[in-house]
């Protein structure tokens, strides 16, 4: 397997003001493959913002290593390469844009890489195509939906030509249309482009549409598969504090109160197909 | 209620100001800023204003977003206004004579030149900022200021050069904040327009507290951002927008020696109106 | 007796400048008793604009708002007095928190109602009780307290004041599940207990289903739907033409009802839909 990032026994802890060690990230050991979706999903607290932080340096493990295509995040002279390499998107779309002018921000990245002027302008408005912003971009930024300022930060990554992209709730101050926006760029990105996803959410339905889904708890990885397996288990979710899709959730009660019924359902459609089946509709 | 404030903002359109080359647009305005100046007499005055009324027509953005401007300022153009009239004492019988007050013609005149000139003023720095977005203002600025670097003082030019433009950046952020944050403190009954001067800071506090706080998140939050995008203190970096000279620029540079020209040789040879 | 009446609201942010803003145009209702209202609507539809009319925040261009029957901006009402009757608590409400400690924090409100300090105190631990708030964490400064504990020091700083019409706007925005079961359980108890009314302007319509006994939708400045939950979102086709969807259990329901399974109305949750499907499966295995 190709794998683009690779965390090996990765241990994360820093001592409080009371000189206290608080342990954030327990010897994790994981691999994101080139080209895939991976959602990493977790309650506040769980680690999971302090883990989007190590895969592209900003964070060097306590312990443990870290590699982007083989270059040690903790190594200072690859400091650039692995930022390049892979772009990081917050939470808070206002405090990530740089400038007053769309174009200027998602130039900013290239700029500071010291890219041909010419290049930046393809680049950019490349990047504003690809996000669907390309005719925002002599707007201000301040005067765009959330929805909309996401999508230019993304933009602002996407300038840099990353190999992939770790997003760290990247729709938690959105609304509903906003967050689809974003979520439906994601897609795009990592479908048309080939683009590696690591998208860091507390939202199932987004975590839902990944290829694979981390589960991450008091600094582990305590669940790791593909979204059936993992909404398959219900009880340890919620035990740590997180949610399962309404259709998944509706099929396993089913299941536990003696319905002979499939479980393997993620969405809507598919709950209603196995319904229809296990209350022989079809044949009334 | 903080959002009416235009001033220093930019509107972006596709006008040949908006075009214009940014350092010659910071020159030009500090010329036509001395110029004013130097205007005596209303025949030169009305040259300057002509020439304004002219510039902000080419600038494609609404005359009313300038006049809105004379809504933040007409306090002080009154009070500059009233200190001339009651002031100047000019030759001849007086217009209106009151205890010790005296108005003379010529007062008047003062007073509207000068409210006149303050008003050009406002409108021609507005001009700049309105058809300016702050990146390429502080990159201008940057360049004009960098044979500073000569002296070894490049990293100080980029790093003030780099503060303004996020400063100017999140202007409206924060009086988007501000507001949000009066909000919520009024409806926990926080009374912030009444009782003397001590009670009205102590009213401010629960809002300048929250405030800096969320900035200094917000700076945490922006510096990490910037890392993430390969920013390390403008060493080796490029630019997107070059610039460069066009024609454009020598026209607007012509039109402002013609000004200057003709407010010279009006201090020179004056014409007497009245 | 009409406890919160809206008549007419109109409101046109900054007309004739580049800011024009949502605005809301003759939004008429009434409610008559305490309850769980959600309010939905996507952004712009303005619901903000509606709800900081409630409380006096913003004076409505023409319209007229009651509390209790009195018109709030009438001559002898205080407006400062009105916002202790009807409390809002704004979206991100732990961006507003200011003082040393959290106890001071919550004590804001009650202390501008000017009561004395013996019922600040008593008022300050019930409602740090209501939201679930440690004794020990009252003494920490609010800036040391995690992500979900302030929203709650923040929330419990409104509840301190004991309004009769409480105001949410999206309490929960940004939350883990854990965070927001915590807040709306809250929420729910504060309802009960006090007999209030409560407004919750929502964008989870899970969460809509789960708490509310009626909902408003707002569209485009105006007030589209009044009513109970459940018939509220029967009217799925004309919230999805809003940009509006409802939750997907409820979506499930009404699929499987288009293929002939014999569900009852008013599923809004799925634990409802277990039970309904339940009893279905033992009638097709007796009928069987």
């Amino acid at each position: 397997m190709d794998n683009i990032i690779e965390l090996k026994k990765v241990v994360f802890d820093y001592t409080d003001e009371n000189d206290l060690p608080v342990s954030v990230l327990d010897e994790i050991s994981l691999s994101i493959e080139r080209g895939s979706f991976t959602a990493v999903l977790g309650h506040n607290g769980s680690g999971k913002s302090t883990m989007a932080k190590l895969l592209n340096g900003l964070n060097k493990p306590s312990s443990g290593t870290v590699t982007v295509n083989g270059m040690d995040t903790a190594d200072e002279k690859h400091e650039f390469e692995v930022r390049k390499t892979v772009g990081l998107v917050f939470q808070n779309p206002d405090n990530q844009i740089v400038a007053s002018i769309v174009e200027e921000d998602v130039a900013f990245g290239p700029e500071n890489l010291g890219v041909e002027p010419k290049e930046i302008r393809n680049r950019v408005d490349e990047a504003l195509k690809s996000v669907g912003m390309y005719e925002y971009r002599t707007h201000a930024p301040f005067k765009l939906s959330g929805g909309q300022k996401q999508r230019i930060a993304i933009a602002g990554i996407l300038a840099m030509q990353p190999e992939c992209i770790v997003l760290d709730e990247p729709t938690a101050m959105l609304d509903p249309r906003g967050r689809s926006e974003v979520i439906e760029t994601i897609q795009r990105l990592n479908r048309e482009k080939g683009m590696t996803i690591v998208l860091i959410t507390h939202y199932m339905d987004e975590a839902a549409l990944a290829d694979r889904v981390v589960v991450m708890d008091g600094g582990k990885v305590i669940l790791d598969g593909t979204p059936m397996d993992v909404f398959g288990h219900v009880t340890e979710l919620k035990s740590v504090g997180l949610d399962v899709p309404q259709p998944t959730e509706l099929v396993t009660l089913l299941k536990a109160d003696g319905v002979d019924i499939d479980t393997d359902v993620l969405d809507v459609d598919q709950c209603v197909e196995v319904l229809v089946k296990a209350l022989h509709l079809e044949e009334k | 209620m903080l959002n009416n404030i235009t001033i220093g903002q930019y509107f972006p359109a596709n006008s040949v100001i908006h075009r214009a080359d940014p350092r010659v647009k910071i020159l030009l305005t500090v010329a036509v800023i001395v110029i004013l100046f130097l205007a005596s007499g209303f025949v030169a005055l009305g040259i300057c204003a002509a020439f304004c009324i002219l510039l902000i027509l080419l600038t494609k953005i609404p005359v009313k977003m300038y006049l809105k401007n004379l809504k933040a300022i007409w306090a002080v153009l009154l009070l500059t206004a009233a200190l001339n009239v009651f002031y100047i004492t000019g030759e001849g019988d007086p217009l209106f004579k009151w205890k010790f007050i005296s108005i003379y013609t010529e007062g008047i005149e003062r007073a509207v030149f000068i409210a006149v000139r303050i008003f050009l003023l406002i409108i021609i720095s507005s001009a700049l900022t309105y058809t300016t977005s702050p990146t390429e203002l502080t990159d201008a600025i940057e360049r004009l200021l960098s044979p500073l670097k000569l002296i070894g003082l490049g990293g100080a030019v980029h790093v003030f050069a780099m503060m303004m433009s996020i400063a100017l950046r999140f202007i409206p952020t924060l009086i988007e904040e501000t507001d949000k944050i009066m909000s919520a403190q009024k409806a926990r009954g926080a009374e912030m327009d009444s009782g003397n001067l001590i009670k009205r800071i102590k009213a401010m506090l629960p809002i300048m507290i929250p405030l800096l706080f969320s900035s200094v998140r917000r700076a945490y939050d922006l510096a990490e951002a910037m890392e993430c995008r390969c920013y390390n203190g403008g060493a080796g970096k490029t630019k997107m927008k070059q610039l460069h000279l066009s024609f454009r620029d020598f026209a607007l540079v012509f039109g402002v020696i013609i000004l200057l020209a003709s407010v010279i040789l009006l201090r020179i040879f004056p014409i007497v109106l009245f | 007796m009409s406890i919160l009446k809206a008549q007419g609201l109109t409101y046109v942010y900054g007309e004739g400048t580049p800011f024009r803003i949502a605005a809301i145009t003759d939004v008429n209702f009434e409610i008559n008793e305490p309850g769980l209202y959600a309010v939905i609507g996507h952004t712009g539809s303005g619901k903000s604009t509606l709800i900081q009319h409630l409380n006096g925040l913003i004076k409505p261009t023409s319209g007229t708002v009651f509390v209790d029957e009195k018109d709030i901006w009438s001559k002898n009402e205080k407006i400062r007095d009105v916002r202790f009757k009807v409390g809002i608590v704004f979206q991100y409400p732990e961006y507003q928190l200011f003082e040393e400690t959290v106890r001071k924090d919550i004590a804001f409100g009650p202390r501008n109602i000017g009561l004395d300090e013996a019922e600040i105190n008593e008022r300050v631990m019930w409602a740090a009780k209501k939201v679930n708030l440690t004794d020990e964490l009252l003494d920490k400064s609010p800036f040391e307290l995690s992500g979900g504990e302030k929203r709650r020091a923040a929330i419990a700083g409104v509840l301190a004041m004991r309004p009769r019409v409480l105001i949410l706007d999206e309490p929960t925005a940004g939350l883990d599940p854990k965070g927001r079961d915590v807040i709306l359980k809250s929420i729910c108890d504060y309802q009960k207990q006090e007999n209030a009314v409560v407004l919750l302007v929502s964008h989870s319509m899970e969460d809509v289903a789960r708490v509310a006994d009626k909902v408003l939708v707002m569209n485009g400045g105006k007030l589209q739907m009044f009513g109970k939950t459940a018939e509220v979102f029967s009217r799925h086709a004309e919230l999805c033409e809003m940009g509006l969807n409802i939750p997907k259990v409820m979506q499930i329901v009404s699929a499987l009802r288009e293929r002939g399974a014999d569900l009852p109305d008013g599923i809004l949750t799925v634990a409802d839909a277990e039970k309904a499907i339940l009893r279905l499966v033992k009638d097709g295995g007796e009928n069987a």
